[in-house]
């Protein structure tokens, strides 16, 4: 619960909504605690909303260190299991 | 996956640990507390323990706010989801904490409760709409972090005008349990577990900022990093702590720089001022009651507020009897320390909070160190012999 992911704006969606792309899987998040976000951001993702703007690079450095860890395949498995 | 990338990341571990090596003064024990479960989970998934020299400790704290639910409170949602009938959203982590009487939100799930996981307080929202004739209570846990996205919720569910929407909050708040730990010495001088720095939160300073954290050099004198999750970032960071110590410095530091400013969001901030506000004193698992560490609903917002609408009663709730979390928590006893680790309690079948999340003590030493840790309990145990 306490892991919080960088994410990909792939599309910025009305009512401070927007998706993203996290290691392929796409997802519906809010953005509402941001200030402004356009596609092509980098955003912390945590329990479905952005909390912060993260820079490119470092995210990527991010998300590949994840994937190997494994640690990105348990939290992708949680929010795709979210179908309530 | 890029493989030159990871490499080059091994690489990179590799020479932070010969930096570390090379300044650690092999003279005087450093001992550092993580006061997050993330930072507790990467030491032990990557092995960042065997990239420091022997004497550089890792003190776990209490930063798992699963770990920190007193039982009452979890009773108090299971009571929730029993007695009153909601459905009871829950992050998953929880659902599997025991309470009193080892009855746990899953287990009164399988009795029929309404127990539902979401990934999101977005999904708990939804099923607030879908199911206008139930209540639905969002179970709200988690450090600064976390609040936002449930202050969020709270605000939606207003002016959606949702009536069947409240929220069970848990909210806690970082900067005060460590003030607490660090004054724990002057109330019981038994508890003095010696503290050289802290690895300080990262997610929870993206949001609330490094400012926050200053009370820790300015009063306490004592080091602070705020360190990112991965292993790099943990690494960096003791890196960064020892320099500190050796030098006779005392500051905050920004390791995670990628993220965490010393303002944070205030967007963010002004949020959950709006829609929440401090309690005197909250109790924490382990820790006990601390002074203005938690966060309660606004009485503006009390008609999403689960604790105005639904009437809890009193209960006396029970600790499992030998379980040591509480000693854990506080960073003073290890989960070797508990006689029930490995034997009665394991992840499959937990006695204690430590033992279900992935931040938690024992469920990370018993995922990476379990053959160590059982060793060293049956080494323990054949000295006490001896002794008596
Ligand atoms: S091993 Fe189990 S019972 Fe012992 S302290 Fe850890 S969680 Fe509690």
């Amino acid at each position: 619960m306490c892991l919080a992911i960088p994410a990909l704006v792939t599309a910025v969606l009305a009512d401070d909504m927007a998706t993203v792309s996290l290691g392929g899987v796409v997802k519906t998040v809010s953005v509402a605690l941001l200030d402004e976000v356009a596609v092509g951001d980098y955003v912390l993702l945590h329990v479905g909303y952005a909390l912060h703007k993260i820079s490119e690079e470092e995210a990527e450095r991010t998300l590949a260190m994840m994937a190997e860890g494994g640690l990105l395949e348990a939290e992708l498995d949680e929010i795709a299991g979210d179908a309530a | 996956m890029k493989y030159v990338e990871e490499f080059r990341d091994r690489a990179l571990a590799e020479k932070l640990s010969a930096a570390i090596r090379a300044e650690a003064d092999p003279a005087r024990s450093y001992n550092f507390m993580e006061f997050c479960g993330g930072h507790t989970h990467a030491i032990f998934r990557y092995g960042v323990q065997d990239l420091v020299p022997g004497n550089v400790h890792f003190v776990h704290g209490p930063g798992c706010p699963v770990c920190i639910l007193p039982i009452r409170r979890l009773d108090d949602a299971i009571e929730l989801a029993e007695r009153h009938g909601v459905i009871l959203c829950s992050y998953g982590d929880m659902l599997r904490v025991p309470g009193s009487k080892r009855r746990s939100l899953l287990s009164v799930k399988a009795q029929g409760a309404d127990v539902r996981m979401v990934y999101s307080t977005l999904d708990a929202l939804d099923i607030a709409r879908k199911n206008p004739d139930r209540q639905v209570v969002f179970l709200g846990i988690g450090f600064e972090t976390t609040t936002p996205p449930t202050a969020l919720a709270i605000r939606q569910a207003a002016d959606e005008g949702l009536t069947n929407f409240s929220v069970f909050c848990n909210h806690v708040l970082t900067p005060a349990a460590i003030r607490h730990i660090l004054d724990a010495p002057d109330i019981d001088p038994e508890e003095a577990v010696h503290l050289d720095g802290f690895l300080g939160p990262s997610h929870v300073s993206t949001v609330i900022g490094s400012r926050p954290y200053e009370f820790l050099s300015e009063t306490y004198r004592k080091p602070v990093v705020i360190a990112g999750f991965e292993p790099l970032d943990v690494l960096q960071s003791v890196l960064m702590l020892i320099r500190q110590v050796n030098e006779g410095r005392v500051e905050v530091e920004n390791q995670y720089a990628r993220v965490v400013t010393r303002e944070g969001n205030t967007k963010a901030q002004d949020l959950v001022d709006e829609i929440f506000e401090l309690r005197p004193a909250f109790e924490w698992r382990g820790l006990g009651m601390v002074a203005r560490s938690a966060l309660a609903i606004r009485p503006a917002y009390a008609p999403f507020d689960a604790e105005a609408r639904f009437d809890l009663s009193e209960k006396t709730s029970r600790e499992v009897k030998s379980c040591e979390c509480p000693a854990i928590l506080r960073g003073v006893k290890k989960p070797k320390d508990c006689k029930l680790f490995g034997n009665v309690c394991t992840p499959d079948n937990p006695m204690g909070s430590c033992m279900v999340s992935s931040e938690g003590s024992c469920a990370a030493y018993w995922t990476y160190r379990r053959a160590e840790t059982l060793a060293e309990m049956a080494k323990d145990k054949a000295m006490a012999e001896q002794a008596a």
